[in-house]
């Protein structure tokens, strides 16, 4: 029971630490400072979370945190300043692959063990994080792919692409549908992280270039949108704070970034404007 | 899950949102792209539910473990690597001031 308090109160301080983060990173004095107390909230985060009483190997833990950190490490260091955008977008790519993963793993685990009968909440938070998490992942790597040049970096436009759009929606939401309904078919569950990675690259390819740091805003504000259901699932106070701050935040800032380049957000949602030449 | 517990849990997911509208107002625009970059950082905190699925001892579910150990190979390079780039950027920033 000790521990379990622990965990909580810890994650209390992690979520104001986030909060206080974010405030001063909106301010040119502080921002430096901002950014180390919710790196300091993200750390405390992840600390007291291998406390948890389900964290049990730790050697695979350390060796994958160690890897991908020296991994992550190099990577910013070596990026040059120029190419920053394109970087957010990788790594917030990869933030929405792991919200996938996380919930497909819950998923995974509630249906193969004959105990537990997924209950209908968790379904809806398992299909919400698939979903959003893999429209995250291809629509920034789109976006990465285009800010690097090696996308074409041009609006792609081609007839019948926002009905196309919809009806794949409308058979994403079908699809989730059967999931939570009957979540023993793998098979739904498959087909709905194709058609929503399928929706991601279908998204982002019609939005040129110059529009592509508002779309990176809007995808990172989707991530944290995915690791706040990922909360629901895991029945897990951190995530969903953390991620609701971002979802807010990153809606806001897309719209003061969208103001600031004089454009609105439909416009470039729609994909096609303002573009030298649309390629149809 | 109890309907109590998820009644709880909406009100956090609300609340938090609201204090997440609240905390961006009157952003520079030289701020933009470090505030993006400082909160895809955060957003990276899924770090803590691959951790719980990264977890438990193999044999019981390895699927779910191997996804949950992908999972947090990802978040932890969107953590670190979203922490590092925002303050490379900020560093740049106090220099140019």
């Amino acid at each position: 029971m000790d521990r379990t308090i622990l965990i909580q109160l810890a994650y209390l301080i992690a979520s104001v630490l986030f909060v206080v983060g974010i405030k001063m990173l909106g301010k040119t004095s502080t921002a430096r400072q901002g950014n180390t107390y919710s790196a300091l909230a993200m750390l405390i985060a992840v600390v007291v979370t291998l406390l948890d009483r389900n964290v049990l190997s730790y050697t695979e833990i350390f060796a994958t945190i160690i890897l991908a950190s020296a991994v992550g490490l190099y990577v910013a260091k070596k990026v040059e300043m120029t190419q920053m955008p394109e970087m957010v977008a990788l790594f917030n790519g990869f933030g929405g692959g792991a919200s996938v993963l996380v919930a497909t793993s819950e998923y995974w685990r509630m249906v193969h063990d004959a105990d537990i009968v997924m209950p209908i909440v968790t379904g809806v938070g398992v299909v919400l994080s698939v979903f959003i998490g893999a429209v995250t992942l291809t629509g920034s790597l789109v976006a990465y792919g285009k800010l690097s040049g090696k996308v074409n970096g041009q609006a792609i436009t081609f007839g019948g692409q926002h009905p196309l759009n919809a009806v794949l929606f409308l058979g994403i939401v079908i699809l989730s549908v059967m999931v939570i309904l009957d979540p023993n078919n793998d098979l739904y569950m498959m087909m709905l992280i194709g058609a929503s990675l399928l929706l991601g690259i279908l998204t982002v390819i019609p939005i040129g270039g110059a529009d592509m740091p508002v779309v990176i805003s809007l995808l990172n504000s989707y991530s944290g949108v995915a690791a706040c259901f990922t909360g629901f699932i895991l029945n897990n106070q951190v995530l969903i704070i953390s991620g609701a701050l971002v979802g807010a935040s990153g809606i806001i800032l897309t719209q003061i970034m969208c103001k600031a380049m004089n454009r609105s957000l439909v416009s470039v949602l729609l994909g096609g404007f303002g573009q030298t030449s649309g390629s149809s | 899950m109890s309907v109590e517990t998820l009644i709880a849990l909406l009100y956090v997911l609300v609340l938090a949102s609201f204090v997440g509208f609240e905390l961006i107002a009157k952003v520079p625009p030289t701020l933009h792209t470090p505030l993006m970059s400082g909160s895809n950082a955060i957003s990276g905190i899924t770090i803590v539910g691959a951790l719980i699925c990264a977890g438990p001892l193999p044999g019981s579910f390895p699927t779910s473990k191997i996804l949950g150990i992908v999972a947090l190979f990802l978040a932890t390079l969107n953590v670190v690597g979203g922490y590092a780039v925002t303050d490379r950027m900020l560093q740049m920033f106090k220099k140019k001031k």
